[in-house]
């Protein structure tokens, strides 16, 4: 009995090794699929047909955040996604810590296609010894969205510490997350990106924050959790005056030209999504198909056009519908865009501190 | 060990070794690779060996065993009112209605969770916002002159998690109330019992191994849910599962998160051991 018992072990065990080895032999060989982790509206399916009309690849997106795509790729240490994208900011970090991309090799990548001095930034923010792990693809800001019909202040006078201005209790809403933390630092006179490299005084700041949010939380009506949630109570007049993405108040002002997106008096919050190889992609050639599709004027422009967040792409402008191009022109003025923070590269241990900050704002009365 | 196995034979192999697979790779091992994380420090601290500090963490910091008890007595306030509610309609449906209702209240309470957690969860959100169904014909009929937020506050969140959990109280309620001989209960009312002594001392006593076992589930379901207090909860609520969530997720820290899926882990296993202890039953008798 025992000897059949064994015999039985075995043949299960080769068996899923055979089957396990024979769907990874397939999947190189066919180089069919390009399994992508990116964001909402990232990879348009018109986008996807016609990229699978012209090599034969078809691309499987799934939606994902930056805090999911490390946690995802660092559970199978790389593997399991061809492509993704992860924010300019979480690339370097999560390559010392945990290794899970690898390097990008700029020949394959068309970089006449890139506007040179974003690239030239990508590159830098995100070498590690001396090798680069991104190609920027996307970039956006996060700010205010304001409904001017409640919210009468001068829309230039604006700020982060208006969220906890106690006359619109009851009708703001952020995130719980760290951009509320380093934008209200900002707000309150810190500079949160000089203090990464101190923990002692970005604990401080911290801190000091903390207190304040947790103050001002009787103004909160909700932490927004996804886009479509705070696009619904601001278009349902529930919410006044909310910290997000100019993309979500863009959609909103085209229907409602009360609401628009306000750059805050301490600057927006400036940020680039790129485009990463996992450490074990097993559709590398496809990818990079794929990063130079996606990065022409054209294709570039129609994600624009589409989405409202801006291109890495150069010639891209030329293709803007004169929509995008107005709302470019009416919220990202010279001194707008000279005043951005742009964030740089998050050391490791930071998203402790920050969560321990998070999770008492959270819980608090 | 021979004679043994000799009885059970192939079939019982060929059945057990997929189970014992299963839980083997896709339960225990995972387990014990989370255990030891819970008991070590981080990767880019680069302090091997192993530690209590995640567990310390716990307890050093009020809002983590602050959530954790509120948790649980949210969770065991849940199951109460479930039991209130579940106890009447499953009698109604044994014991009151007719054969032919019975099968249809039986589906009607089914229906409901044909559909997913999360669409029933968005139905009352629909429902109870602030520019909800219910604010909507308030206001409309004068009853109300400003729309009221029902949503985002704790009462929302019980309501929420009542509403998806009930049906798991009401079934094994039925199965065994079905058992309950309706002569008895024709008996005490012939030697003059009250409506309340019968149900304290025939109905409930009889019900208690489906009571317990119904309990158990509904407990455990509310205790690990993360969607409903999620959606529902608002800017105050938080639950426990979701401090699990963002130390792995949000915050990177497994270390920790391993620490406090233990911890609740350990701290349903106290709960429902004492339920079982006061309640006079063992667990034998209410999985049966």
């Amino acid at each position: 009995m025992k000897k059949a018992l064994l015999v039985l072990l075995v043949v299960l065990v080769c068996a899923s090794v055979a089957f396990a080895g024979g769907n990874k032999e397939k999947a190189a060989a066919e180089n069919k699929v390009l399994r992508m982790l990116t964001w909402t509206g990232y990879a348009p399916q018109s986008q996807i047909d016609e990229f699978e009309r012209l090599y034969g690849i078809k691309v499987e997106a799934t939606p994902s955040s930056n805090e999911e795509m490390i946690s995802k790729l660092r559970a199978t240490g790389g593997s399991g996604f061809d492509l993704a994208q992860p924010s300019q900011d979480r690339v370097v970090a999560v390559v010392e810590e945990f290794g899970i991309y690898q390097p990008i090799d700029y020949s394959k990548v068309n970089t006449d296609q890139l506007d040179a001095s974003t690239l030239a930034a990508t590159k830098k923010y995100t070498e590690y010894k001396g090798q680069s792990y991104a190609v920027p693809h996307v970039f956006g800001t996060s700010g205010l969205v304001v409904n001017k019909k409640y919210v009468k202040k001068d829309p230039k006078e604006l700020d982060y510490t208006d969220l906890l201005d106690p006359q619109y209790a009851g009708h703001v809403s952020y995130r719980c997350k760290r951009p509320i933390l380093c934008a209200m630092g900002f707000a309150l006179g810190y500079d949160p990106f000089a203090l990464y490299s101190n923990p002692t005084e970005y604990q401080k700041m911290l801190d000091a924050v903390g207190a304040k949010l947790i103050e001002g939380k009787k103004v909160l009506k909700y932490y927004w959790e996804n886009g479509d949630a705070l696009l619904q109570g601001m278009r349902a007049g529930e919410i006044w005056l909310a910290k997000g993405w100019e993309q979500g108040a863009w959609k909103l002002y085209k229907e409602n030209p009360d609401i628009d997106y306000v750059a805050p008096k301490s600057g927006a919050m400036a940020w680039v999504d790129t485009f990463a190889l996992p450490a074990k992609s097993e559709n590398v050639e496809g990818a990079y198909k794929w990063i130079n599709f996606v990065l022409q004027p054209e294709k570039a422009a129609e994600f624009t056009n589409a989405e409202g967040y801006g291109t890495a792409s150069k010639d891209a402008v030329k293709y803007y519908t004169p929509e995008a191009a107005a709302n470019f022109s009416r919220c990202f003025t010279p001194e707008v865009m000279a005043n951005m923070n742009w964030y740089p590269t998050v050391p490791s241990g930071l998203e402790e501190m920050e969560g321990k900050i998070l999770d008492k704002m959270r819980a608090a009365k | 060990m021979m004679t043994k196995s000799k009885k059970l034979g192939w079939g019982f192999f060929i059945f057990f070794i997929p189970v014992f697979l299963w839980l083997l790779l896709l339960i225990v091992l995972p387990h014990i690779e989370l255990l030891r994380m819970s008991f070590t420090r981080a990767a880019y601290l680069k302090q091997p060996g192993l530690t209590l500090s995640n567990y310390f963490e716990f307890f050093k910091e009020p809002i983590y065993w602050n959530t954790f008890l509120r948790t649980a007595m949210y969770s065991i306030t849940v199951t109460i009112i479930v039991l209130i509610i579940g106890l009447p309609v499953a009698f109604y449906i044994t014991k009151i209605a007719s054969l032919k209702t019975r099968g249809f209240l039986t589906i009607l309470i089914l229906i409901p969770f044909w559909v997913s957690e999360l669409i029933r969860v968005y139905g009352w959100m629909i429902i109870l916002r602030e520019s909800g169904i219910i604010n909507h014909f308030m206001t409309k009929f004068g009853i109300w002159k400003q729309p009221i937020e029902m949503l985002y506050n704790d009462a929302a969140m019980i309501m929420g998690l009542v509403y998806t959990s009930v049906l798991f109280m009401i079934v094994p309620i039925i199965g065994v109330m079905d058992s309950l001989d309706n002569s008895y209960i024709e008996a005490a009312y012939d030697l003059g019992a009250k409506k309340w002594v019968i149900w304290r001392h025939i109905i409930i006593p009889h019900c208690m191994p489906g009571i317990i076992s119904g309990c158990i589930i509904v407990f455990m379901m509310v205790l690990g849910s993360y969607l409903t207090p999620n959606l529902m909860g608002g800017k105050n609520s938080l639950w426990f599962t979701q401090q699990i969530y963002n130390q792995f997720i949000l915050y990177f820290n497994w270390n920790m998160g391993a620490a406090f899926g233990f911890l609740l882990l350990l701290m349903s296993s106290i709960i429902i051991w004492i339920a079982l202890k006061l309640s006079g039953q063992n667990l034998k008798e209410v999985v049966k």
